[in-house]
């Protein structure tokens, strides 16, 4: 029973390490150059969004919750600063206010769903699913037409160099050291404990109403930093940026080991997660696949890694 | 039978208050044609939906996200075999069913045999079945729906209602025996409230499951076949706003998401109150912005009717 008790002693996420690696070594085979420094700040700086956008999405998970409108909050947020941005003007104190008001937005946006998930009781998917709707028109009604630009300030600042190391890279060490604190915190043991079993964690005493509300608004923070990153990258508004990316946060959070029925998981693992689902794509790119091809090749090699991180994880129950 | 009855009866009054808000906002909204027309897009999710919910029902958090993709990937398929002939429709619905049980049998595989999280599986499928719709959609033409699709679809035909609407009540008499009259249906409701007891009472847990998503693949890819008769020809990712609609039309009719209660009745009146909301405020004069906030906020207060789950205290 070696194997047994190797499966429960290694890190949650060894599996998604080890695939992580796998990645990087074979795009390195593919194409030398897609590990060059170069190549390395566009994968992060593009994905950084889908880094922050997993933990948030894991952080919920935890408890063994679920949120289907961090893309439209991410959406909702990037409209939010670009337009608070050209209405306060371009000085670093209006940016800086600007995005911590649109942090506030998805605050909000969280307590939003954690009122109706907990409080009210609807059920997780549906309910979130429905606030996005909600969050999609408040979307479009801050900004109708995708396209307005960012103040050059802003993103000049992201896509540029402090002291020689591109400016992605604090944000990456930013969030790195937030999920190391995080991972220590109360606020995630309870979290975990309350997804483990919550009657459980209610009868001896844990606020759980109040625990699982807080990690939606942690969610909707978290989703904020992702809108700010992906302002950051592409340097405009676009109320519908945030399509495809739920459910890629979804996967990263599960890649990295995360149950969704609660309980499980790192957010560490949930970033390593996201930045396999980000060198799969660039993996499809390198190996020259026939254009119409990549995406299949992606899905599939997306759906693989997923059972592969399930089944190596010796946790595999739904 | 009462406690399964109230939602329904929810669902079906708001459709009747909606109707009347609609025809006095905008006079016309409940004309016979109207009506006729909310009928046949209701029937084309209500057809999805009847797969979505078999999953719920087995429980085990069973959901299948995949369903957007199989619609489009059916379209696609149907379109090109037929390719506007009659002659090719039946070798179409053949092709199409194939399609569908395929996708679903990979689904119920990788659920039952991998112990995949249905949510998980059934995503991982969908940027797989998106994928094959980029490669398929650079190979063969689009697909022209047959004449004979498109009349069964949209033109009057027995009684006066198209042929869709009929085959729509065959589903939802068919739903019905099946989940109240058959083995089958019994332990669908049976591995779906406690799926430990219905293996040690005998149930082939696997091989139900395994089949329920089966017949949501098959449902799916029936209704990318009605939907390329409705639109004649089918276009990129078509199926896309099918895929979160069909579960909250299970949810509105009254069966949760934690599965083993509920059955298709209620779906029918769900899918056909989310498509009546739809229309009420695409008929309104207001931008897009409105209508999608409308809509989301509509959604919560129809789902705060029902679809609650339990509190911790009991």
């Amino acid at each position: 029973m070696t194997h047994r008790s190797l499966l429960r002693t290694m890190p949650p996420y060894l599996p998604v390490l080890i695939i992580l690696i796998c990645m990087f070594a074979l795009n390195g085979l593919a194409e030398p150059n897609s590990l060059s420094a170069y190549a390395i700040k566009g994968l992060v700086s593009t994905y950084l969004a889908l880094m922050f956008l997993a933990v948030g999405q894991t952080i919920v998970i935890f408890a063994a919750d679920i949120d289907l409108s961090v893309g439209a909050i991410l959406g909702l947020v990037n409209v939010t600063v670009v337009s608070l941005m050209q209405a306060l003007g371009d000085t670093p104190g209006a940016i800086l206010l600007s995005m911590l008001l649109a942090v506030g937005v998805g605050a909000a946006c969280g307590a939003l769903n954690g009122v109706l998930v907990v409080i009210l009781r609807l059920q997780a998917i549906v309910a979130t699913f429905a606030t996005s709707v909600l969050f999609l028109g408040l979307a479009l009604w801050v900004m109708p037409v995708a396209g307005t630009p960012a103040p050059r300030l802003f993103w000049r600042t992201f896509g540029g160099r402090i002291m020689g190391i591109p400016f992605a890279y604090f944000v990456l060490a930013a969030l790195l050291v937030l999920i190391f604190l995080l991972a220590r915190s109360r606020f995630i043991q309870r979290l975990l404990t309350v997804g483990d079993d919550q009657l459980a964690a209610f009868q001896t005493g844990l606020p759980v109403t109040s625990i699982r509300v807080r990690g939606y608004i942690m969610c909707g923070v978290f989703a904020a930093f992702a809108g700010l990153c992906i302002t950051g990258d592409t340097a405009s508004g676009d109320p519908n940026v945030g399509g495809l990316i739920t459910l890629n946060s979804v996967a990263a959070a599960v890649l990295g080991g995360a149950a969704l029925s609660g309980g499980v998981g790192t957010l560490f693992g949930s970033v390593l997660g996201a930045l396999v689902i980000g060198l799969v794509g660039s993996l499809v790119f390198f190996l020259g696949t026939p254009s119409e091809w990549q995406n299949l090749v992606q899905g599939l090699t997306v759906l693989a890694a997923l059972m592969v991180g399930i089944l190596f994880s010796g946790r595999a129950r739904a | 039978m009462s406690g399964a009855l109230k939602p329904i009866l929810i669902a079906a009054g708001l459709v009747v208050l909606l109707m009347i808000a609609g025809e006095m906002v905008s006079p016309g909204f409940a004309s016979p044609e109207q009506i006729l027309r909310l009928s046949i897009v209701a029937a084309l999710l209500g057809i999805v939906a009847a797969g979505q919910n078999l999953v719920i029902l087995g429980g085990r958090e069973g959901i299948d996200l995949s369903v957007g993709g199989v619609i489009s990937l059916a379209a696609l398929v149907a379109g090109n075999v037929m390719s506007g002939s009659d002659a090719g429709l039946f070798p179409a619905i053949l092709a199409c069913i194939a399609v569908g049980s395929l996708i679903g049998l990979l689904n119920g595989l990788g659920v039952t045999l991998l112990r995949i999280p249905p949510l998980v599986m059934t995503l991982g499928m969908l940027g797989v079945v998106q994928g094959l719709l980029v490669v398929a959609r650079n190979g063969i033409p689009s697909g022209r729906a047959a004449p004979m699709l498109s009349d069964f679809v949209s033109q009057p035909q027995w009684l006066g209602l198209p042929g869709i609407l009929w085959l729509w009540l065959l589903i939802g008499l068919a739903m019905a025996g099946l989940l109240n009259r058959t083995v089958f249906g019994q332990r669908i409701f049976s591995i779906g409230a406690n799926e430990g007891a219905a293996r040690l009472a005998g149930v082939p847990t696997r091989v139900t499951r395994t089949l329920l998503y089966v017949l949501s693949g098959v449902f799916s890819a029936i209704a990318g076949l009605c939907i390329l008769g409705y639109s004649g020809s089918s276009f990129a990712n078509v199926g896309g706003q099918y895929m979160l609609a069909s579960i909250i039309a299970v949810v509105l009719g009254g069966t949760p998401l934690s599965g083993g209660r509920g059955g298709y009745t209620g779906t029918m009146i769900g899918a056909l109150l989310l498509v009546v909301l739809q229309g009420l405020l695409t008929t309104l004069s207001i931008d897009e912005s409105g209508r999608q906030i409308i809509f989301g906020s509509a959604l919560i207060v129809l789902l705060l009717f029902y679809g609650r789950s339990s509190g911790l205290r009991g």
